[in-house]
Protein backbone atom coordinates (compact mmCIF):
# COMPACT_ATOMS: atom_id res chain seq x y z
CA UNK A 1 0.00 0.00 0.00
CA UNK A 2 1.40 3.41 -0.84
CA UNK A 3 1.50 6.15 1.72
CA UNK A 4 -1.06 8.04 -0.31
CA UNK A 5 -3.95 5.78 0.68
CA UNK A 6 -2.97 6.34 4.28
CA UNK A 7 -2.98 10.10 3.86
CA UNK A 8 -5.23 12.38 5.82
CA UNK A 9 -7.30 13.25 2.72
CA UNK A 10 -8.20 9.64 2.01
CA UNK A 11 -9.10 9.20 5.66
CA UNK A 12 -11.32 12.25 5.63
CA UNK A 13 -13.26 10.87 2.66
CA UNK A 14 -13.57 7.43 4.25
CA UNK A 15 -14.72 9.04 7.51
CA UNK A 16 -17.30 11.12 5.69
CA UNK A 17 -18.84 8.01 4.16
CA UNK A 18 -18.79 6.16 7.48
CA UNK A 19 -20.32 9.02 9.41
CA UNK A 20 -23.16 9.37 6.93
CA UNK A 21 -23.90 5.70 6.18
CA UNK A 22 -21.99 3.33 8.44
CA UNK A 23 -20.14 1.98 5.39
CA UNK A 24 -16.39 1.61 5.90
CA UNK A 25 -13.69 1.74 3.30
CA UNK A 26 -10.85 -0.13 4.91
CA UNK A 27 -7.28 0.87 4.08
CA UNK A 28 -6.82 -1.91 1.58
CA UNK A 29 -9.65 -0.56 -0.57
CA UNK A 30 -8.92 3.16 -0.34
CA UNK A 31 -6.85 3.19 -3.52
CA UNK A 32 -10.13 2.90 -5.42
CA UNK A 33 -11.47 6.21 -4.13
CA UNK A 34 -10.20 8.39 -7.03
CA UNK A 35 -11.57 5.99 -9.68
CA UNK A 36 -14.93 5.78 -7.92
CA UNK A 37 -15.07 9.57 -7.72
CA UNK A 38 -13.94 10.16 -11.33
CA UNK A 39 -17.28 11.73 -12.33
CA UNK A 40 -17.27 14.07 -9.33
CA UNK A 41 -13.66 15.07 -10.10
CA UNK A 42 -14.51 15.77 -13.74
CA UNK A 43 -17.57 17.85 -12.85
CA UNK A 44 -15.54 20.01 -10.48
CA UNK A 45 -12.42 20.17 -12.66
CA UNK A 46 -10.21 18.60 -10.02
CA UNK A 47 -7.85 15.65 -10.28
CA UNK A 48 -7.09 14.31 -6.83
CA UNK A 49 -8.40 13.59 -3.36
CA UNK A 50 -6.45 16.41 -1.70
CA UNK A 51 -8.14 18.97 -3.94
CA UNK A 52 -11.50 17.39 -3.18
CA UNK A 53 -10.97 17.72 0.56
CA UNK A 54 -10.08 21.42 0.12
CA UNK A 55 -13.24 21.95 -1.89
CA UNK A 56 -15.33 20.15 0.71
CA UNK A 57 -14.12 22.64 3.31
CA UNK A 58 -15.03 25.64 1.15
CA UNK A 59 -18.14 27.65 1.85
CA UNK A 60 -21.07 27.00 -0.46
CA UNK A 61 -20.06 23.42 -1.17
CA UNK A 62 -22.49 21.68 1.18
CA UNK A 63 -24.00 19.64 -1.67
CA UNK A 64 -20.60 18.27 -2.64
CA UNK A 65 -20.45 16.00 0.41
CA UNK A 66 -23.79 14.46 -0.62
CA UNK A 67 -22.45 13.85 -4.11
CA UNK A 68 -19.29 12.23 -2.78
CA UNK A 69 -21.26 9.94 -0.47
CA UNK A 70 -23.64 8.97 -3.29
CA UNK A 71 -20.74 8.14 -5.58
CA UNK A 72 -18.99 6.02 -2.97
CA UNK A 73 -22.02 3.84 -2.23
CA UNK A 74 -21.98 0.47 -3.94
CA UNK A 75 -25.40 0.03 -5.55
CA UNK A 76 -24.68 -3.32 -7.20
CA UNK A 77 -27.85 -5.38 -7.46
CA UNK A 78 -29.85 -7.52 -9.85
CA UNK A 79 -33.17 -9.28 -10.09
CA UNK A 80 -33.59 -12.45 -7.99
CA UNK A 81 -30.01 -12.13 -6.78
CA UNK A 82 -29.08 -15.52 -5.27
CA UNK A 83 -32.13 -17.32 -6.60
CA UNK A 84 -31.79 -20.08 -4.04
CA UNK A 85 -32.72 -17.53 -1.39
CA UNK A 86 -35.90 -16.57 -3.18
CA UNK A 87 -36.69 -20.28 -3.47
CA UNK A 88 -36.40 -20.46 0.34
CA UNK A 89 -38.95 -17.70 0.67
CA UNK A 90 -41.20 -19.49 -1.74
CA UNK A 91 -40.81 -22.93 -0.17
CA UNK A 92 -40.78 -22.13 3.55
CA UNK A 93 -41.16 -18.54 4.67
CA UNK A 94 -44.20 -17.48 2.66
CA UNK A 95 -46.21 -20.69 3.30
CA UNK A 96 -45.55 -20.26 7.05
CA UNK A 97 -46.58 -16.63 6.99
CA UNK A 98 -49.66 -17.39 4.96
CA UNK A 99 -50.77 -19.78 7.65
CA UNK A 100 -49.91 -17.54 10.58
CA UNK A 101 -51.43 -14.39 9.11
CA UNK A 102 -54.48 -16.12 7.67
CA UNK A 103 -56.84 -14.10 9.88
CA UNK A 104 -55.29 -10.72 9.20
CA UNK A 105 -54.55 -11.37 5.55
CA UNK A 106 -51.82 -8.79 5.57
CA UNK A 107 -48.06 -8.98 5.22
CA UNK A 108 -45.67 -6.17 6.06
CA UNK A 109 -42.33 -6.46 4.30
CA UNK A 110 -39.25 -4.25 4.50
CA UNK A 111 -36.42 -4.25 1.98
CA UNK A 112 -33.60 -2.39 3.73
CA UNK A 113 -30.93 -1.22 1.29
CA UNK A 114 -33.04 -1.88 -1.79
CA UNK A 115 -30.72 0.03 -4.17
CA UNK A 116 -32.43 0.66 -7.53
CA UNK A 117 -35.41 -1.57 -6.81
CA UNK A 118 -34.53 -4.95 -8.33
CA UNK A 119 -34.89 -6.70 -4.97
CA UNK A 120 -38.36 -5.47 -3.98
CA UNK A 121 -39.53 -5.95 -7.57
CA UNK A 122 -38.33 -9.56 -7.45
CA UNK A 123 -40.47 -10.00 -4.34
CA UNK A 124 -43.44 -8.39 -6.03
CA UNK A 125 -43.01 -10.76 -9.00
CA UNK A 126 -42.90 -13.69 -6.62
CA UNK A 127 -46.24 -12.69 -5.09
CA UNK A 128 -47.73 -12.08 -8.47
CA UNK A 129 -46.69 -15.53 -9.68
CA UNK A 130 -48.78 -16.93 -6.81
CA UNK A 131 -51.68 -14.60 -7.31
CA UNK A 132 -54.39 -17.12 -6.44
CA UNK A 133 -52.76 -17.92 -3.09
CA UNK A 134 -52.73 -14.28 -2.01
CA UNK A 135 -56.16 -13.33 -3.26
CA UNK A 136 -57.72 -10.85 -0.83
CA UNK A 137 -54.42 -10.18 0.97
CA UNK A 138 -52.68 -6.84 1.40
CA UNK A 139 -48.99 -7.18 0.64
CA UNK A 140 -47.24 -4.02 1.78
CA UNK A 141 -43.63 -3.76 0.65
CA UNK A 142 -41.61 -0.83 2.00
CA UNK A 143 -38.24 -0.45 0.30
CA UNK A 144 -35.63 1.94 1.67
CA UNK A 145 -32.15 3.07 0.74
CA UNK A 146 -29.89 5.86 1.91
CA UNK A 147 -29.01 6.78 -1.68
CA UNK A 148 -31.39 9.35 -3.10
CA UNK A 149 -30.16 8.52 -6.61
CA UNK A 150 -30.92 4.83 -6.17
CA UNK A 151 -34.38 5.60 -4.78
CA UNK A 152 -35.10 7.99 -7.66
CA UNK A 153 -34.19 5.26 -10.16
CA UNK A 154 -36.28 2.72 -8.29
CA UNK A 155 -39.28 5.07 -8.24
CA UNK A 156 -38.95 5.68 -11.94
CA UNK A 157 -39.01 1.95 -12.64
CA UNK A 158 -37.18 2.12 -15.96
CA UNK A 159 -34.23 -0.18 -16.50
CA UNK A 160 -31.54 -0.42 -19.14
CA UNK A 161 -31.28 -3.43 -21.39
CA UNK A 162 -28.29 -4.58 -19.38
CA UNK A 163 -30.15 -4.31 -16.07
CA UNK A 164 -33.45 -5.81 -17.15
CA UNK A 165 -31.99 -9.09 -18.34
CA UNK A 166 -29.70 -9.46 -15.33
CA UNK A 167 -31.35 -12.19 -13.29
CA UNK A 168 -34.68 -12.38 -15.09
CA UNK A 169 -35.87 -15.11 -17.41
CA UNK A 170 -37.00 -13.96 -20.84
CA UNK A 171 -40.58 -14.78 -19.87
CA UNK A 172 -40.40 -12.68 -16.70
CA UNK A 173 -38.92 -9.83 -18.70
CA UNK A 174 -41.63 -9.90 -21.35
CA UNK A 175 -44.39 -10.36 -18.77
CA UNK A 176 -43.46 -7.59 -16.37
CA UNK A 177 -41.70 -5.01 -18.54
CA UNK A 178 -42.60 -2.92 -21.50
CA UNK A 179 -40.09 -1.64 -23.99
CA UNK A 180 -40.17 2.19 -24.16
CA UNK A 181 -37.86 4.72 -25.80
CA UNK A 182 -36.25 5.42 -22.40
CA UNK A 183 -35.73 1.77 -21.52
CA UNK A 184 -37.62 -1.19 -20.11
CA UNK A 185 -40.47 0.08 -17.98
CA UNK A 186 -41.79 -2.08 -15.19
CA UNK A 187 -45.52 -2.83 -15.13
CA UNK A 188 -47.07 0.02 -13.10
CA UNK A 189 -49.21 -2.43 -11.11
CA UNK A 190 -46.10 -4.27 -9.96
CA UNK A 191 -44.34 -1.00 -9.16
CA UNK A 192 -47.40 0.08 -7.17
CA UNK A 193 -46.91 -2.82 -4.75
CA UNK A 194 -43.81 -1.04 -3.40
CA UNK A 195 -43.46 2.14 -1.33
CA UNK A 196 -39.96 3.58 -1.79
CA UNK A 197 -38.39 5.75 0.93
CA UNK A 198 -35.03 7.44 1.22
CA UNK A 199 -33.76 6.43 4.64
CA UNK A 200 -30.72 5.48 6.67
CA UNK A 201 -31.34 2.08 8.19
CA UNK A 202 -29.29 3.08 11.23
CA UNK A 203 -32.02 5.53 12.12
CA UNK A 204 -35.00 4.00 13.81
CA UNK A 205 -38.10 3.29 11.74
CA UNK A 206 -41.59 3.93 12.99
CA UNK A 207 -41.47 2.27 16.44
CA UNK A 208 -44.92 0.73 16.02
CA UNK A 209 -43.96 -1.01 12.83
CA UNK A 210 -43.86 -4.81 12.94
CA UNK A 211 -42.52 -6.44 9.83
CA UNK A 212 -43.27 -10.05 9.00
CA UNK A 213 -40.30 -10.22 6.68
CA UNK A 214 -37.19 -8.05 6.43
CA UNK A 215 -34.64 -8.34 3.63
CA UNK A 216 -31.30 -6.71 4.33
CA UNK A 217 -28.95 -8.24 1.83
CA UNK A 218 -25.43 -7.19 0.92
CA UNK A 219 -25.78 -3.94 2.87
CA UNK A 220 -24.14 -4.57 6.25
CA UNK A 221 -21.02 -6.13 4.71
CA UNK A 222 -18.96 -2.97 5.04
CA UNK A 223 -20.19 -1.87 8.47
CA UNK A 224 -17.77 -2.44 11.32
CA UNK A 225 -18.88 -4.93 13.98
CA UNK A 226 -20.35 -2.46 16.49
CA UNK A 227 -22.33 -0.74 13.73
CA UNK A 228 -23.54 -4.07 12.40
CA UNK A 229 -24.68 -5.01 15.91
CA UNK A 230 -26.54 -1.75 16.14
CA UNK A 231 -28.18 -2.37 12.76
CA UNK A 232 -29.32 -5.83 13.87
CA UNK A 233 -30.83 -4.41 17.05
CA UNK A 234 -32.70 -1.79 15.05
CA UNK A 235 -33.95 -4.38 12.58
CA UNK A 236 -34.95 -6.69 15.42
CA UNK A 237 -37.07 -3.95 17.00
CA UNK A 238 -39.05 -3.60 13.78
CA UNK A 239 -39.75 -7.33 13.44
CA UNK A 240 -42.80 -9.27 14.47
CA UNK A 241 -41.96 -11.85 17.17
CA UNK A 242 -42.33 -14.62 14.64
CA UNK A 243 -41.02 -12.58 11.71
CA UNK A 244 -38.14 -13.44 9.42
CA UNK A 245 -34.94 -11.65 8.44
CA UNK A 246 -33.18 -12.62 5.25
CA UNK A 247 -29.55 -11.52 4.95
CA UNK A 248 -27.27 -11.95 1.93
CA UNK A 249 -25.92 -15.35 0.96
CA UNK A 250 -22.66 -15.04 2.90
CA UNK A 251 -23.94 -13.00 5.83
CA UNK A 252 -24.85 -13.89 9.38
CA UNK A 253 -26.06 -12.14 12.52
CA UNK A 254 -24.50 -14.76 14.77
CA UNK A 255 -22.09 -13.34 17.34
CA UNK A 256 -23.25 -9.81 16.54
CA UNK A 257 -26.57 -9.83 18.33
CA UNK A 258 -28.20 -12.02 20.91
CA UNK A 259 -31.63 -11.10 19.62
CA UNK A 260 -31.60 -12.91 16.30
CA UNK A 261 -30.74 -16.52 15.58
CA UNK A 262 -29.85 -18.18 12.32
CA UNK A 263 -32.51 -20.67 11.27
CA UNK A 264 -30.73 -24.02 10.88
CA UNK A 265 -30.27 -25.38 7.37
CA UNK A 266 -31.07 -22.12 5.65
CA UNK A 267 -29.03 -19.57 3.76
CA UNK A 268 -29.13 -16.29 5.63
CA UNK A 269 -32.53 -16.69 7.32
CA UNK A 270 -32.84 -15.42 10.89
CA UNK A 271 -35.65 -15.19 13.44
CA UNK A 272 -35.97 -13.38 16.76
CA UNK A 273 -34.65 -15.29 19.73
CA UNK A 274 -37.27 -16.12 22.32
CA UNK A 275 -39.46 -17.97 19.96
CA UNK A 276 -39.97 -21.33 21.63
CA UNK A 277 -37.55 -23.73 19.93
CA UNK A 278 -40.52 -25.85 18.89
CA UNK A 279 -42.13 -22.85 17.30
CA UNK A 280 -39.10 -21.79 15.33
CA UNK A 281 -39.41 -23.17 11.88
CA UNK A 282 -36.38 -25.32 11.29
CA UNK A 283 -36.17 -26.07 7.62
CA UNK B 1 -19.64 -32.46 -18.55
CA UNK B 2 -22.45 -30.66 -20.39
CA UNK B 3 -21.76 -29.35 -23.86
CA UNK B 4 -22.39 -25.96 -25.41
CA UNK B 5 -22.35 -25.10 -29.11
CA UNK B 6 -21.55 -21.44 -29.78
CA UNK B 7 -22.91 -20.26 -33.11
CA UNK B 8 -21.64 -16.85 -34.19
CA UNK B 9 -19.96 -15.57 -37.34
CA UNK B 10 -17.63 -13.34 -35.32
CA UNK B 11 -14.48 -15.11 -34.24
CA UNK B 12 -13.96 -12.55 -31.48
CA UNK B 13 -17.44 -13.07 -30.02
CA UNK B 14 -16.97 -16.84 -30.17
CA UNK B 15 -13.72 -16.46 -28.27
CA UNK B 16 -15.22 -14.22 -25.58
CA UNK B 17 -18.29 -16.43 -25.18
CA UNK B 18 -16.14 -19.57 -25.06
CA UNK B 19 -14.16 -18.04 -22.24
CA UNK B 20 -17.30 -17.28 -20.20
CA UNK B 21 -19.00 -20.62 -20.92
CA UNK B 22 -15.92 -22.65 -20.05
CA UNK B 23 -15.59 -20.71 -16.80
CA UNK B 24 -19.16 -21.76 -15.99
CA UNK B 25 -18.06 -25.37 -16.48
CA UNK B 26 -19.32 -26.47 -19.90
CA UNK B 27 -17.39 -28.02 -22.78
CA UNK B 28 -17.52 -25.79 -25.87
CA UNK B 29 -17.82 -26.42 -29.62
CA UNK B 30 -18.01 -23.61 -32.17
CA UNK B 31 -19.80 -23.03 -35.45
CA UNK B 32 -19.48 -19.95 -37.68
CA UNK B 33 -22.96 -20.11 -39.20
CA UNK B 34 -26.29 -21.92 -39.05
CA UNK B 35 -25.36 -24.59 -41.59
CA UNK B 36 -22.18 -25.51 -39.75
CA UNK B 37 -24.22 -25.63 -36.57
CA UNK B 38 -26.82 -27.96 -38.11
CA UNK B 39 -24.03 -30.24 -39.26
CA UNK B 40 -22.53 -30.24 -35.77
CA UNK B 41 -25.94 -31.04 -34.24
CA UNK B 42 -26.43 -33.92 -36.69
CA UNK B 43 -23.19 -35.39 -35.36
CA UNK B 44 -24.04 -34.89 -31.69
CA UNK B 45 -26.73 -32.79 -30.06
CA UNK B 46 -25.22 -30.35 -27.54
CA UNK B 47 -26.99 -29.64 -24.24
CA UNK B 48 -27.23 -25.95 -25.02
CA UNK B 49 -26.72 -23.68 -28.01
CA UNK B 50 -25.72 -20.00 -27.80
CA UNK B 51 -27.09 -18.54 -30.99
CA UNK B 52 -26.43 -15.29 -32.81
CA UNK B 53 -29.19 -13.77 -34.96
CA UNK B 54 -27.54 -12.21 -38.00
CA UNK B 55 -25.17 -14.59 -39.73
CA UNK B 56 -24.26 -15.32 -43.33
CA UNK B 57 -25.50 -18.56 -44.96
CA UNK B 58 -28.36 -19.05 -42.48
CA UNK B 59 -29.86 -16.73 -39.86
CA UNK B 60 -30.30 -17.76 -36.24
CA UNK B 61 -34.08 -17.94 -36.70
CA UNK B 62 -33.79 -20.18 -39.74
CA UNK B 63 -31.35 -22.36 -37.85
CA UNK B 64 -33.59 -22.84 -34.81
CA UNK B 65 -36.63 -23.51 -36.99
CA UNK B 66 -34.77 -26.25 -38.84
CA UNK B 67 -33.18 -27.59 -35.68
CA UNK B 68 -36.52 -27.91 -33.89
CA UNK B 69 -37.98 -29.76 -36.90
CA UNK B 70 -35.10 -32.23 -37.08
CA UNK B 71 -34.96 -35.59 -35.24
CA UNK B 72 -33.81 -34.99 -31.66
CA UNK B 73 -33.76 -31.26 -32.35
CA UNK B 74 -36.21 -30.53 -29.52
CA UNK B 75 -33.65 -31.50 -26.93
CA UNK B 76 -31.00 -28.78 -26.85
CA UNK B 77 -31.77 -25.62 -24.95
CA UNK B 78 -31.33 -22.63 -27.20
CA UNK B 79 -30.22 -19.27 -25.84
CA UNK B 80 -30.19 -16.43 -28.34
CA UNK B 81 -27.21 -14.14 -27.81
CA UNK B 82 -27.61 -11.12 -30.04
CA UNK B 83 -27.63 -7.37 -30.54
CA UNK B 84 -31.26 -7.58 -31.71
CA UNK B 85 -32.71 -6.04 -28.58
CA UNK B 86 -36.35 -5.15 -29.13
CA UNK B 87 -39.38 -6.96 -27.79
CA UNK B 88 -40.58 -7.95 -31.29
CA UNK B 89 -37.37 -9.84 -32.05
CA UNK B 90 -37.40 -11.44 -28.63
CA UNK B 91 -40.97 -12.68 -29.06
CA UNK B 92 -40.15 -13.98 -32.52
CA UNK B 93 -37.23 -15.97 -31.12
CA UNK B 94 -39.31 -17.44 -28.30
CA UNK B 95 -42.03 -18.39 -30.76
CA UNK B 96 -39.46 -20.11 -32.94
CA UNK B 97 -38.47 -22.26 -29.97
CA UNK B 98 -35.78 -20.32 -28.09
CA UNK B 99 -35.61 -21.06 -24.36
CA UNK B 100 -33.77 -17.92 -23.33
CA UNK B 101 -32.58 -14.64 -24.77
CA UNK B 102 -29.52 -12.56 -23.96
CA UNK B 103 -29.02 -9.09 -25.42
CA UNK B 104 -25.45 -7.99 -26.10
CA UNK B 105 -23.68 -6.58 -24.19
CA UNK B 106 -24.00 -8.88 -21.20
CA UNK B 107 -21.75 -9.94 -18.35
CA UNK B 108 -20.70 -13.24 -16.83
CA UNK B 109 -23.44 -13.04 -14.17
CA UNK B 110 -26.19 -12.60 -16.73
CA UNK B 111 -25.03 -15.50 -18.89
CA UNK B 112 -24.52 -17.78 -15.91
CA UNK B 113 -28.04 -17.13 -14.62
CA UNK B 114 -29.52 -17.70 -18.07
CA UNK B 115 -27.68 -21.03 -18.31
CA UNK B 116 -28.96 -21.91 -14.83
CA UNK B 117 -32.49 -20.99 -15.86
CA UNK B 118 -32.37 -23.46 -18.77
CA UNK B 119 -30.91 -26.09 -16.45
CA UNK B 120 -27.41 -26.56 -17.85
CA UNK B 121 -25.31 -24.70 -15.28
C1 LIG C 1 -24.80 -3.65 -2.72
S1 LIG C 1 -26.38 -2.87 -2.63
C2 LIG C 1 -27.43 -4.26 -2.32
C3 LIG C 1 -28.80 -4.11 -2.92
C4 LIG C 1 -29.73 -5.29 -2.71
N1 LIG C 1 -30.11 -5.43 -1.31
C5 LIG C 1 -29.12 -6.57 -3.20
O1 LIG C 1 -28.73 -7.41 -2.39
O2 LIG C 1 -29.04 -6.74 -4.41
C6 LIG C 1 -26.28 -2.06 -1.04
C7 LIG C 1 -27.22 -0.88 -0.87
O3 LIG C 1 -27.26 -0.49 0.50
C8 LIG C 1 -27.38 0.90 0.57
N2 LIG C 1 -26.93 1.36 1.89
C9 LIG C 1 -25.67 1.45 2.35
N3 LIG C 1 -25.66 1.93 3.61
C10 LIG C 1 -26.95 2.16 3.95
C11 LIG C 1 -27.58 2.66 5.12
N4 LIG C 1 -26.89 3.04 6.20
N5 LIG C 1 -28.94 2.76 5.12
C12 LIG C 1 -29.66 2.37 4.05
N6 LIG C 1 -29.11 1.91 2.91
C13 LIG C 1 -27.76 1.80 2.87
C14 LIG C 1 -26.54 1.40 -0.60
O4 LIG C 1 -26.93 2.70 -0.98
C15 LIG C 1 -26.82 0.34 -1.67
O5 LIG C 1 -27.87 0.73 -2.51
Amino acid sequence: MSAQEDSISYRIIADLLEARTGQQIDRGRRWRIPTTLATVFRKRGISNVDQLVCLLASPGEERLADEVVEALLNNETYFFRDRAMFDQLDDHVLPTLREKRAMRKRLNIWCAGCSTGQEPLSLAMLFRSQKALWDGWTIDIVATDISSKAIATARRGIYSQFEVQRGLSVTQMLTHFEETPEGWKVDPALRAMIRYRERNLLEMMDPDQRFDLVLCRNVLLYFDRPTRSRAFDIIHKTMADDGWLMLGAGETASSLTSRLAHVPNTIGLHQPVGLMPAKRQAI
Amino acid sequence: MKTCLIVDDSRVIRKVSRHMVEAIGLAVEEAANGQEALDACAQAMPDVILLDWNMPVMSGIEFITRLRASPGGEAPKVVFCTTENDAAHIREAVQAGANEYVMKPFDHETLQIKLQLVGVA
